[in-house]
């Protein structure tokens, strides 16, 4: 235990706005080491798995290697990405993603705050109502992938006679709508569930009194309710824009990728996986990565969202 | 309580009505196909025209889904478990004690969560190749711990938040020791939390396509997932819309025990207890 305060140093005097900062105490120091402990396995994997593999990706774009000629592997600089960037496939698959991105975060904002209404304040059942929308949040993604493809799938489907029997997922346009669905209904209740953590803090005397003072439910809404959850909004649209962004297991069940309705991810799985190519491969995946970065800052410094966990100020 | 009108009931109740069968029409629709007999799958009604088990036999009794569906079980579980002790200790320290780099931990975890599964697979591949590690149960396993972390230390930190530490103080005043304590007073406040984010990171674990087919290939790791998604059927000539669909029902039916005994507690941790009731 120490007991006399160290000198002032010349380093301290020469910053007189900085807090002078005495020696931690033998207590204060056993709880960082027992923190950064406990942190320990968990960081470890993390970066393990994340780290690591990053920086060989990013090894890997900027050389040419082919798993079916190995020994032709060499480096090769950015090539892999003027590649990838200079090609309508890598384009096309952007479009597309980002129309499902925005057509589906849309739909779910919208179906998501009508579902969050329904669970918070239905009468009765409330509980039913929330077991039964939580199936599609736990239900295995491609379950519901094949789910929705036999019912569009002609003659097999109770759906596809909506379209006269006209296989509406060989088709460009219908596909990508079908795909959309088949997102949204998966993840409503997701967001729902985020947006219903930002109305239950709104203050329900405060639309007591709007109510009062004569307010209608619909500027109860607009006026109160919205902007007091725009953080949680903010929050649930940059979650599911991120996770929009990445989609795959979907578009993998309904379609495969062809007839032109592949994503940014089933390029990159096509390239990687069916042909084999490391180099475009790597490529196209930072690339992703970055796409991935670029939305989420837009989110958190264009929108001001504050990042889940960041208000941990002990 | 306010009183409700009969209006207002009715009203209530309709829109419950919604949600709840449009959450449920996809999931009966399967049901439904799985029941139907070969001959019966190309007619397109919404129920069986003609029943059968036959599906469910067919894949119940065949290595290529027994065994995808054990390794979904076993390496979902170990997973969950791994990821659930780590992430424990992560979010108490984080909750409970000081120490400098606690930002850095919540914004790495961030930055997982929102990392592209395929920006991961892609090296993984290579690297699980070269180590010996592909194909594998472990294979497997340390992604889904490394992805699931983060669910993980999220959800169990804000839990861990709301516990209030004094109590083990007071207990300690009272006379218990540090161990006592800890098993009497705290563990039984940790619990619900610990067993929450269990659920919701073995359902990531289950749930998962991408890392199942990239990083396996054969029935020894094969999750049952990555395994529907190749299923060939019974013979070449038959679409195998009723083995997947039966398939598809076995491995869901897990969920919806789940969903229905815990969705309360899956609820609150989505929402991180910020929800009543």
């Amino acid at each position: 235990m120490t007991t006399t305060t160290p000198p002032v140093t010349a380093q301290e005097q020469r910053a007189p706005g900085r807090r002078r900062r005495a020696r931690p105490s033998e207590g204060a120091r056993e709880e960082r080491r027992l923190g950064w402990l406990l942190c320990a396995p968990a960081v470890i994997v993390m970066l393990a798995v994340t780290a690591y593999p990053i920086g060989y990706a990013i090894y890997l774009s900027l050389q040419r290697y082919i798993l079916s000629a190995p020994q032709l592997q060499k480096f090769v600089g950015f090539s892999n990405y003027a590649a990838v960037l200079s090609s309508p496939f890598w384009w096309h698959a952007l479009w597309v993603t980002v129309v499902i991105v925005i057509v589906s975060v849309a739909i779910e904002l919208v179906l998501g705050m009508l579902l969050a209404l329904l669970m918070y304040r239905t009468i009765f059942g409330r509980g039913t109502v929330r077991t039964t929308v939580l199936i599609p949040y736990g239900i295995v993604t491609i379950v519901a992938a094949f789910s929705w493809q036999y019912a569009w799938t002609p003659n097999t489907g109770y759906l596809s006679a909506l379209f006269n029997n006209s296989a509406p997922l060989t088709k460009t346009g219908t596909a990508v709508a079908i795909i959309i669905l088949a997102e949204v209904w998966k993840t409503t209740a997701f967001m729902a569930l985020l947006l219903m953590a930002g109305l239950s803090l709104v203050p329900e005397d405060l639309l007591k009194a709007a109510r009062v003072d004569g307010a209608t439910a619909w500027q109860r809404f607009w006026r109160i309710t919205v902007p007091l959850m725009k953080p949680a909004i903010l929050v649930a649209l940059l979650f599911r824009t991120l996770d929009a962004f990445r989609i795959f297991d979907n578009i993998f069940i309904l379609t495969g990728g062809s007839n032109g309705t592949y994503s940014v991810s089933i390029l990159n799985y096509d390239n990687l996986f069916t042909g084999f190519n490391f180099g475009i491969g790597s490529a196209m995946s930072i690339l992703i990565l970055i796409a991935v970065a670029i939305i989420a800052t837009i989110f958190i410094k264009g929108f001001g969202t504050a990042a889940p966990g960041s208000d941990l100020s002990r | 309580m306010a009183v409700s009108t009969p209006q207002q009931r009715v009203g209530w109740g309709f829109a419950n009505l919604v949600a709840i069968a449009l959450a449920l029409i996809p999931v009966l629709w399967i049901v439904s196909l799985s029941f139907k007999t070969a001959t019966a799958i190309t007619d397109p009604s919404f129920f069986p025209s003609q029943w059968t088990w036959a599906n469910y036999s067919g894949i119940l009794t065949t290595s290529t889904f027994i065994r995808p569906l054990i390794n979904s079980i076993g390496i979902g579980l170990i997973a969950t478990l791994i990821a659930v002790v780590f992430a424990s200790m992560a979010a108490y320290a984080v909750a409970r004690l000081r120490f400098p780099g606690k930002a850095l931990l919540i914004g790495l975890s961030l930055l997982i969560a929102m990392f592209p599964a395929i920006a991961l697979a892609t090296p993984l591949f290579n690297i699980e190749r070269i180590l010996g590690l592909f194909d594998t149960w472990p294979g497997l396993i340390i992604p889904y711990v490394a992805t699931g972390l983060p669910l993980g230390i999220y959800t169990l930190s804000a839990f861990f938040r709301e516990i209030p530490w004094e109590l083990e103080k007071a207990a300690r005043v009272d006379g218990a020791t540090p161990f006592q304590a800890f098993v009497r007073v705290i563990a039984p406040l940790a619990a619900p939390g610990m067993v929450t984010t269990a659920i919701l990171v073995f359902l990531y674990c289950w749930n998962d396509f991408l890392f199942a087919i990239t990083l396996t290939s054969t029935t020894k790791a094969r999750t049952a997932p990555a395994a529907m998604g190749f299923f060939t059927g019974n013979s070449q000539f038959q679409a195998p819309t009723g083995s997947i669909s039966a398939a598809a029902v076995v491995i869901t039916i897990p969920i919806i025990i789940f969903v229905l005994f815990f969705q309360r507690r899956i609820v609150a941790g989505l929402t991180s207890g910020a929800v009543k009731g």
